[in-house]
């Protein structure tokens, strides 16, 4: 079973590299890269929706620390790059672990609540912070260079979201089935149960929680160098409620899931945008038919239906 | 020393006393089982000693040392363990790691060593995983080693739970009704597995209504009702207390 779960691993391998092959120009190479970016932090969320049970709808929040720490620390005080990249993924971590405690002795719909508020707290900052954030209109991130070289074309960012999204696959493959990660499944499966095995319940939600948090603040800061400038919508409530919605179509508790789920949502919007204007009715309509006859999500349920399973 | 000593062990849900003044001691060893009616507190008990609920009032001791309102996973580390009357199985992993699981306090939990696949960790694990099929073979699961949990029969996820429990390595395992819903066939073979189980060295705590399991397995029993302890002492004795007759039979005494 897990030999199979580690094959799809080099398909997803050799398509992120016969993939630049065949992308005919800069516009599928840009819609490739926001996929990549999505799949690595739908890829952090589901561990923590999927697969531990626990729900956020705060994690644009953590996309949007990431994102600015790229933007203001170099650009107002000068710091480097990569070094921003690690505050902000710092002080994202620290701030998870703050708030999660309170908020993991909370179940179900108060837990929805309290992760929506604190990515709603956090967007204000962004947006009325306007001295060091631009506020609404966001501003300008810097290039990201290391060792002299610059990363500038879309060719280098291709092949860096690449071997991020290689690395998180099989970093999640290898969490899952790990003492960790049973941990993690068994107190999504039954919280009693999981305790008097010994499992302390609230700091395996809290951790994969930092963990989710910490993978949005990197991709965050990523995104920002990518695309070069930065507006609060990146942390806005409707981006924490679409990362969700990746983990759901995708399937949840199912790491290529969390792939399919980032690589349609991420592409939905470019196909319909033909509807001019209606794209948002059709695709809440395909959502709302994807949940009736797909409640379990893509990859699961055709999983089942060819009886392989993950 | 008993291995367990409860004293005056109360618990109150607002107005309900659930478990009143309860005091018994359990040797190392032996077989116990707690019975009475439905409602009599049974359960409640299990859930106080295995530190699911706090007490209102009282001590339990293990090994002499005061356990009373410490949390599932602390007890867990000194070697209690427990199944449940309405089944927890992980439904969403296979039956094999729902024992794995069982072992969690016995391995490297690290989550950097286990996110970057470290020997060290895929070693263990395959060690544990030989382990575990040892414990559904001693169970009697060996048919469903590679099953999903979701997949296996009612009486089947029983024993899953006491492979589980086990697999802690436990000093004392609690079976909270383990032949509840099950044929009287599934139930010999549950008798002959907490036989096994007491042999094999583990304290067992059993609560159960089949009267023939309890009577043929347990060195003592504790019978209460209402929340209070209304006899304790050997199946002979138990069996012949007027109190113990009356409560069953439902007679005013």
């Amino acid at each position: 079973m897990q030999k199979r779960a580690y094959f799809g691993l080099y398909i997803v391998i050799a398509i992120l590299a016969l993939l630049p092959l065949v992308l005919p120009n800069s516009f599928y190479m840009d819609l490739a890269i926001r996929m990549a970016i999505n799949a690595v932090i739908v890829l952090g969320l589901n561990l923590l929706i999927g697969f531990a049970g626990q729900i956020s709808l705060g994690h644009a929040g953590f996309l949007g620390i990431g994102a600015y720490a790229s933007a203001v620390l170099p650009t107002h005080f000068g710091w480097h790059p990569l070094l921003a990249m690690g505050a902000g993924a710092a002080a994202t971590g620290l701030l998870a672990a703050l708030v999660a405690r309170p908020i993991f002795k909370l179940k179900g719909n108060y837990l929805a609540m309290a992760t929506l508020g604190l990515g709603i707290i956090l967007n204000i900052a962004l947006r009325n912070e306007a001295t060091w954030t631009g506020g609404p209109d966001g501003m300008p991130v810097p290039a990201f260079g290391l060792f002299g070289f610059e990363l500038s074309s879309d060719k280098h960012w291709y092949w860096v979201v690449a071997i991020l999204l290689s690395v998180s696959v099989w970093a999640s493959l290898n969490l899952i089935d790990s003492p960790f990660g049973r941990a993690l499944r068994a107190l999504h499966g039954s919280e009693v149960a999981s305790r008097v095995v010994g499992v302390d319940v609230v700091r395996y939600k809290v951790a994969i929680f930092v963990l989710s948090a910490v993978f949005a603040s990197l991709m965050g800061s990523i995104t920002a160098h990518y695309v070069g400038f930065v507006t609060p919508n990146l942390a806005d409530f409707f981006h924490s409620i679409e990362l969700v919605t990746m983990v759901v179509i995708g399937g949840m508790a199912s790491v290529y899931g969390s792939l399919v789920g980032a690589v349609l949502l991420t592409a939905l919007p470019q196909a319909l945008a033909t509807f001019e204007g209606w794209e948002t009715v059709v695709f809440g309509a395909i959502l709302m038919i994807c949940m009736i006859f797909l409640p379990k999500g893509l990859v699961p349920t055709l999983a089942a239906k060819f009886g392989k399973g993950e | 020393m008993p291995l367990l000593d409860v004293t005056n062990l109360s618990i109150h849900f607002g107005g309900v006393k659930a478990v009143q003044d309860v005091s018994f001691s359990i040797d190392a060893g032996i077989v116990y089982a707690v019975i009475g009616p439905n409602g009599a507190g049974k359960t409640t008990l299990f859930n106080l000693i295995t530190g699911v609920y706090k007490p209102t009032h009282g001590e339990i001791r293990l090994d002499g040392e005061s356990i009373g309102g410490k949390s599932p996973d602390e007890l867990a580390r000194r070697g209690v363990a427990r199944t449940f009357q309405n089944l927890q199985i992980c439904m969403n992993m296979s039956a094999i790691e729902n024992v794995m699981v069982g072992a969690h306090l016995r391995l490297d939990r690290n989550l950097v060593k286990a996110a970057l696949r470290l020997p060290s960790i895929t070693r263990r694990d395959a060690e544990l995983r030989g382990e575990a099929l040892e414990l559904m073979r001693f169970v009697g699961l060996e048919k469903y080693a590679g099953a999903r949990a979701d997949s296996m029969p009612y009486g089947a996820l029983k024993r899953l739970e006491i492979a589980r429990a086990l697999a802690m390595k436990p000093r004392v395992i609690f079976l909270d009704e383990p032949a509840a819903g099950l044929n009287p066939k599934e139930t010999i073979e549950v008798d002959e597995l907490v036989r096994k189980v007491a042999d094999s060295g583990i304290t067992v705590v059993l609560v159960e209504h089949d009267m023939k399991m309890v009577m043929n397995l347990s060195d003592r029993i504790l019978v209460l009702d209402y929340g209070k302890k209304l006899a304790e002492g050997t199946g002979e004795e138990v069996r012949r207390n007027p109190d113990v007759i009356a409560a069953y039979l439902g007679a005013h005494a």
